[in-house]
Parts: C-alpha cells; sequence; structure tokens
C-alpha cells in the first residue's frame, strides 16, 4: 500500500506524470467545450428549444447532474491550472537567457499558452458570474423567465462582445497547440499519425472557435433576436 | 579563394563562478572553406600572436560530426541553422562578408560553463548511468543473427542510437529540457529484446535522473527535433512518455 501511494507520489512529481495529468485534464476540457458549443448553438434553433435545453440541464438526475458536471470540470479545471503554472514557472528559470535568442520552429501559440490560458481564466471566472452566478440583476431576473433572452439582451453590450470575441481567440490558439499536446504526451503519436494529429488540432480549435463567436457576433452585429 | 571580413560576438567567462561578457572581435580574413571550429583556431592564433588577451577556449574533438564534443549556440541556434550537422562540419561559405555571428556557449543550468564556451555535461552521464544500459556479460560479440529483431524495431533502435549526445536539444528547448536525449537513449534499447529485461527500471531510472539534474520540462514545440545534427525525431518523446506511463502503473501495483 505505502509502496504504491509512493509511486504514485513520484508519478505526480516527475515531469512526465505532471505533463500526463495536464493531457489528461485538458482533454477533458476539450471534449466538454464540444458538448458545450453543441448546447450553445441551440440558440440558432429559437427561443424554445435553448430554453428547453438549459431545463434540461438543470433538471438531469433531478438536478444533481449539473452538479456533478461542475464539480468534475471545477477538479479538471483547478488541477490543470495548477499543474501547468507549476511546470512553467519551473522552465522559466531553467536557464540564463541567450544574447542572441532565435527560435527555429516552435509556434507562437506554443510560446503563448501560459498568456492564452490566464486569458481563458479570468474569461470563465467573468463569464460564470454573467451567465451562472448572474451578478446583474436585469440578466438573473431574465434568465428565470427565458435564459434565451438573457442572452440575447447580454449580448447587446459591445464590450462584453468585444471581451468574448478576444477571450475565444485566445481559446483558439490554445487548442491549437493543446489538442496536438494531448496525443504527443500520451504518447499517441507516430510518425504516420503526426500529420492527421496536427491537423484534427488546428481544425478543432477552429471549429470551436467559429462557432462560440458566431452567437454573441450575430446578436450585436446581424441583430439576432431582435 | 573568396575571403570574409567578420564581426564576432564571442560569450567570455573566466571560470564556472565568475560573470560572463559578449566581447567583440573582428575576424578578417577568413576562407570560405575554413570550417567554422578553423575560423575559431585563426582568431585564437592572432589573439595568442597579438598576447594582449587569452584565446577563446571551446570544445572539439573528432571534428566529423561523430562525437558529440563541439557545442556552440550560433545566432541562437545550437550547431548553427545548418540542418542536420554539428558546429565542426559547418563551413564558412554558409556565411557571407561583413556579417556579425554571435557565439555563445549551450546554455543550460543543468549544462553549466566551465569556461567561455565550454560546458560541463555530465548530467547526461548520470543520466546513461541512471539505466541507459543493459546488463551482460561481457565478452566477444555475440552472432548478429543470434536473435531475430524485426526489421522496423531494429530501423527504429537504429535512428534512436544515432544520438551523439551533443546536448543541442537541451540548448535549442526553450525550457532546457532533455527529453529529445533521453527519449533517444532509452527509446534506442526499449526497442530491442535486449533491452526489455530491464525497461521499466530504465524508463523510471533516466527520467528520475533527468528531473533531479534539473532539465525543464518538454512542451512539445519541437525547437529541439530542427536542430539535432542527428535529425532524432520527436517521436521518441512520444515513446517515452508512453512507456513512462505504463512502467509507472506496473511499479505502483507490483
Amino acid at each position: 500500500m505505502s509502496a504504491s501511494s509512493c509511486s504514485l507520489c513520484t508519478f505526480a512529481k516527475s515531469s512526465i506524470g505532471r505533463k500526463i495529468i495536464v493531457a489528461l485534464t485538458g482533454l477533458a476540457l476539450v471534449l466538454f467545450l464540444a458538448g458545450h458549443l453543441s448546447g450553445n448553438l441551440l440558440i440558432f434553433a429559437g427561443e424554445e428549444a435553448f430554453n428547453d435545453y438549459a431545463h434540461f440541464l438543470h433538471t438531469f438526475l433531478h438536478g444533481a447532474g449539473v452538479w456533478i458536471a461542475r464539480i468534475g470540470l471545477l477538479f479538471c479545471f483547478v488541477t490543470h491550472i495548477v499543474f501547468t503554472v507549476l511546470l512553467t514557472k519551473e522552465n522559466k528559470s531553467t536557464r540564463a537567457k541567450y544574447a542572441k535568442d532565435t527560435t527555429v520552429q516552435a509556434s507562437k501559440s506554443s510560446r503563448l499558452m501560459i498568456w492564452s490560458g490566464l486569458t481563458i481564466l479570468a474569461f470563465v471566472v467573468f463569464h460564470l458570474l454573467h451567465f451562472t452566478v448572474r451578478t446583474d440583476a436585469e440578466l438573473a431576473a431574465l434568465g428565470e423567465i427565458s435564459p434565451w433572452e438573457m442572452v440575447i439582451v447580454a449580448f447587446q453590450n459591445p464590450l462584453v462582445v468585444i471581451f468574448y470575441v478576444i477571450a475565444m481567440t485566445c481559446l483558439c490558439s490554445h487548442l491549437g497547440h493543446g489538442v496536438a499536446s494531448i496525443f504527443q504526451t500520451l504518447g499517441l503519436r507516430t510518425k504516420k499519425t503526426a500529420g492527421p494529429i496536427q491537423f484534427l488540432s488546428k481544425a478543432y480549435a477552429t471549429v470551436i472557435y467559429i462557432g462560440f463567436i458566431s452567437i454573441p457576433l450575430a446578436i450585436l452585429l446581424f441583430g439576432f433576436g431582435r | 579563394m573568396p575571403l570574409l571580413n567578420l564581426t564576432l560576438k564571442v560569450w567570455r567567462q573566466e571560470n564556472a563562478t565568475s560573470e560572463g561578457r559578449i566581447e567583440t572581435y573582428e575576424a578578417k580574413e577568413i576562407p570560405t572553406s575554413a570550417s567554422f571550429l578553423e575560423m575559431i583556431d585563426i582568431v585564437n592564433e592572432r589573439l595568442i600572436k597579438d598576447g594582449q588577451q587569452e584565446p577563446i577556449h571551446f570544445d572539439h574533438d573528432c571534428r566529423e560530426g561523430i562525437c558529440g564534443m563541439c557545442s556552440m549556440t550560433i545566432n541562437g541556434v545550437p550547431h548553427s541553422k545548418e540542418r542536420g550537422i554539428t558546429t565542426c562540419q559547418l563551413h564558412m561559405r554558409k556565411f557571407s562578408d561583413g556579417e556579425t555571428i554571435w557565439i555563445e556557449p549551450f546554455r543550460a543550468n543543468a549544462f553549466p560553463v566551465i569556461k567561455d564556451l565550454v560546458t560541463d555535461r555530465s548530467s547526461f552521464d548520470r543520466i546513461i548511468g541512471a539505466g541507459g544500459y543493459i546488463s551482460v556479460r561481457t565478452g566477444s560479440a555475440p552472432d548478429a543473427h543470434a536473435i531475430q529483431i524485426p526489421k522496423p524495431d531494429a530501423d527504429a533502435a537504429f535512428d534512436a542510437a544515432a544520438c551523439i549526445g551533443c546536448g543541442a536539444c537541451v540548448a535549442a528547448c526553450k525550457n532546457a529540457s532533455a527529453m529529445l536525449f533521453v527519449s533517444a537513449k532509452a527509446s534506442h534499447l526499449n526497442h530491442l529484446p535486449q533491452g526489455q529485461a530491464e525497461k521499466d527500471q530504465r524508463v523510471l531510472g533516466m527520467v528520475g535522473q533527468m528531473d533531479e539534474e534539473g532539465f525543464g520540462n518538454c512542451t512539445n514545440q519541437y525547437e529541439c527535433e530542427a536542430v539535432c545534427p542527428k535529425e532524432i525525431s520527436t517521436d521518441h518523446i512520444a515513446k517515452l512518455n508512453r512507456d513512462y506511463l505504463a512502467a509507472s502503473a506496473r511499479d505502483s501495483v507490483s
């Protein structure tokens, strides 16, 4: 027993072990995004469809379903951030700087992971206060009657829309490197699969990006729902 | 023969504890047929004749790209931006007249500078000592066909075994991670039947030692692969990740 818990400690302290933890929690968050986006896109199916979906989420498993998901997501989110911050801090202190620093092939998005990630963290906090906790009294009142109407009203504010688009741009960049990295870190990348994995990563990031920004942009710029 | 006039910005450092600095040297009339190390030899000869300053110290040995001793970061890229070569295989014809060249040591905390461009890469030796070998009875070499090895495995092992342990992967990595080196050395033996008996022990031991030496963590940017003089693929890193996960799982239940 003590031997097994000890090898788990060693794993969670090792560089590869910590990276695998980041990859697995990242994978869970990546899959969540697909579910979240498909649900959100119901907004284009009309008020009834969207409100029914919101009602379903809150009553699934007698209301326990949403809390199970929230706790699971919170665990993955916090673990992902704690481990990446630890790894990044360590990585920043591994050498004295080069006087002439050159990058050969590391992508921009791979070099900005911590910054895109922290922007997404700030966005998630805002997003939860905005639509889940509903700190705005007007939105809170609307949300009780019609979540669909609440979203339409919330995205009338250009500043909110701009912040959403910036955050989604960071998310797109984060996924562009992150999705491919999951495969590499879990040891699933080979010479044959490297190309398709790279494509999948970029394609997934693009679909998530276009999908999520389409909602606020349709509402603000094209007057959807008005 | 065409001659080049160059400006060199070279890292000079008295010893491991002193502070280093970039010094500027004019390297006049360098033949394009000279190798990069020969160019420094010429500059050093002039420094010695001049008597004002100590010559520039740098590591070198075979000067034919197989020993892994030469270690310079040239214009920010270990072994220069030319692909698949070591510094000693780089020729001055790759540079143009009037160019400024930045020459620095392989930088990583795990590779402390000994003097000027000379670094202590014994951390690699300690990683090998932690599992990068197979335990066999020594004596005459066995017949090559005594143990059958599938061709793809033999090829993969051979590609990994091409690693000369120069440390360019560490020097190029944004995080000074040694993953390409460790994965190549582990992959070489893990692909072969002779390496199976000690596989888990090897993977756990080498990764443990790598972490202990203060190398960074891989962030899958593949700078290492781009500068590796033996063009070793980051596929070996994926294999090491896979083998480490499996070895840890087996270790936790045994």
